[in-house]
């Protein structure tokens, strides 16, 4: 088993039964195990059965646990695949208690997986945290969610509930809503509001594992990457490297969606070929381009990545990345173009409004876009757009210009066909002039006014 | 000595103070913003250079010493790594 109705929102059940060539498919299910019994988060009971006590830590540092991690090969299931053994040294080699903040913000729209692992698995991301807090010799554990996803707040706070009526941890644990624009899951962010401030990111040196939270040594991961330390820490790092790649070892979780017959989030072995993954969540016949990795992510014909594993480095040889691991296939009726096009202008209004080049370099982009998507462009707009998409390229303080900037250049290669015929005939590939499509891809609903504190 | 300009683009309002005193080094996207050469401050504008980080409304400039690596400005920036 190892798909699973990615939103534990009420309306979402669990779906999906074992696939029987889940074995061959890189299916495992690590994270998952027993997930398909109940929707419901697993008690602590519930989840002791399942995967036995967290071993128990004293305080003080530990190095074994960082040793484990850092030989499991363990990284970071937030986006950026950085070695969490690297980072956990690092803030333990910081002077004074440090602090661990685990973050369950994501704000990546495309994907289903940390709000699936916590809502199903809340104490397993917590012993991760935990255990990582007493490694690298924190007190306190900040865990930080999305203040709009109230359920799952719920969730994690019943979860801590229940472990401090147990008398479980020696470490504190805090549950925080923040406000979720794109930019807030960002390190600096989360560290600026959990220091009194907006939930924007910060110029950085310091970066947070020098000073962080209460400018102490930070230890920010991601929930996944802490379920995944939970499980080293009880069945070591020999048995995490089983599965995945020997230089990407374990499972990770994943979200496919769009032109498959069951999206849901799953838990592949790291490395597994795309098209497998595509294959077992149904792959529509006549599905268009998929998205990898998210609105950061890049586009690619099908045919282009099923062969490649989903593994950073198989992926980078065409310039892309695993991210958090979505997998979006563009519905057959629906235009590349117009999706990106919507996208980059949720993009640009989710940037901080701190630094000049994205607050006005984002918008444009998303104009000349809109533009092309048209098939009225006002002037030589694909000149416009190179020049400006290098402009943003590396310009903020944080990498959300960056990431937007590599979304819209996959587009326009991905889409070249597309961007010539909207300009010629003011037509879509997809179908004919005006027809109204449905969008695919999800954009999260205005804001309106949401504060940033 | 050889020393980069760096811009805190958070600081930075886009006054263009930096790109009038040293268009040689600095010059300014469609926006009004700074854009650095890659590249060490010639020697011969290094007492411009200083003079355009004391003069910076918003102090959101710097000078920084190069070490031969890559632009601590740009490497400073976070990495898009989100926990």
């Amino acid at each position: 088993m190892a798909r699973h109705g990615g939103i534990a929102d009420p309306q979402t059940a669990v779906r999906g039964t074992v696939p029987h060539r889940a074995e061959q498919l890189g299916l495992a299910s690590r994270l998952t195990l027993g997930w398909h019994e109940s929707g419901e988060p697993a008690s602590l009971r519930t989840h002791r059965d399942r995967y036995g006590p967290a071993p128990r830590l004293g305080t003080g540092r530990h190095g074994a646990l960082i040793d484990g991690v850092t030989h499991a090969g363990l990284t970071g299931r937030g986006g950026a695949s950085f070695p969490t053994g690297v980072k956990m040294r690092a803030v333990a080699r910081g002077r004074g208690p440090a602090v661990v903040v685990a973050n369950g913000m994501e704000s990546e729209p495309a994907s289903e997986k940390d709000k699936a692992l916590l809502s199903r698995a809340p104490h397993l991301v917590l012993d991760g945290a935990v255990l990582a807090a007493l490694a690298v010799g924190a007190d306190i554990v900040h865990v930080c969610l999305p203040r709009k996803r109230e359920w799952l707040f719920n969730v994690v706070r019943t979860a801590v509930a229940e472990r401090e009526r147990a008398n479980l941890d020696p470490v504190r644990i805090e549950v925080h809503g923040l406000p979720d624009y794109y930019v807030s899951s960002e390190e600096s962010a989360l560290v600026h509001w959990l220091n009194g401030g907006e939930a924007k990111p910060t110029a950085v040196p310091p970066r947070p594992f020098e000073k962080g939270v209460g400018q102490r040594p930070t230890l920010i991961d991601n929930v996944e990457t802490l379920a995944h330390v939970a499980l080293i820490a009880r069945f070591g790092s020999v048995w995490f490297r089983q599965t995945g790649l020997a230089e990407a070892p374990g499972t990770m979780l994943s979200t496919v969606a769009g032109a498959v017959r069951a999206p849901g989030v799953y838990e592949i072995e790291v490395g597994t070929a795309i098209g497998d993954v595509l294959a077992m969540s149904g792959l529509h016949p006549d599905a268009g381009p998929i998205l990898v990795g998210g609105y950061f992510g890049t586009w690619h014909d099908v045919s282009e990545v099923a062969h490649l594993p989903m593994a950073p480095a198989g992926l980078r040889e065409i310039g892309a990345a695993p991210g958090a691991g979505v997998l979006f296939v563009l519905p057959p009726d629906a235009c590349g173009l117009s999706e990106t096009t919507r996208v980059l202008t949720w993009l640009a209004g989710q940037g901080a409004g701190q630094c000049g080049p994205c607050m006005f370099g984002l918008p444009a982009i998303a104009d000349d876009f809109t533009q092309l998507a048209s098939g009225r462009p006002k002037g030589p707009v694909l000149d416009r757009l190179d020049r400006r998409l290098a402009a943003v390229l590396g310009r903020g303080a944080c990498r959300h210009p960056d990431g937007a900037v590599r979304l819209a250049r996959s587009a326009l290669t991905a889409f070249a066909a597309d961007v010539k015929a909207h300009a010629s005939h003011r037509m879509c590939l997809t179908g004919r002039r005006g027809q109204a499509r449905t969008p695919a891809l999800p954009i999260p609903r205005a804001h309106g006014a949401e504060e940033w504190r | 000595m050889k020393a980069r300009l760096a811009v805190n683009m958070i600081a930075c309002t886009g006054h263009g103070l930096c790109a009038e005193l040293l268009p040689e080094v600095v010059a300014l996207d469609e926006w009004g913003y700074p854009v650095v050469a890659d590249r060490p401050v010639p020697h011969e504008l290094s007492s411009l250079a200083r003079r355009a980080v004391r003069l910076c409304p918003t102090l959101a400039l710097r000078l920084e010493q190069a070490q031969g690596g890559p632009n601590p400005a740009s490497a400073g920036a976070t990495a898009d790594r989100r926990g």
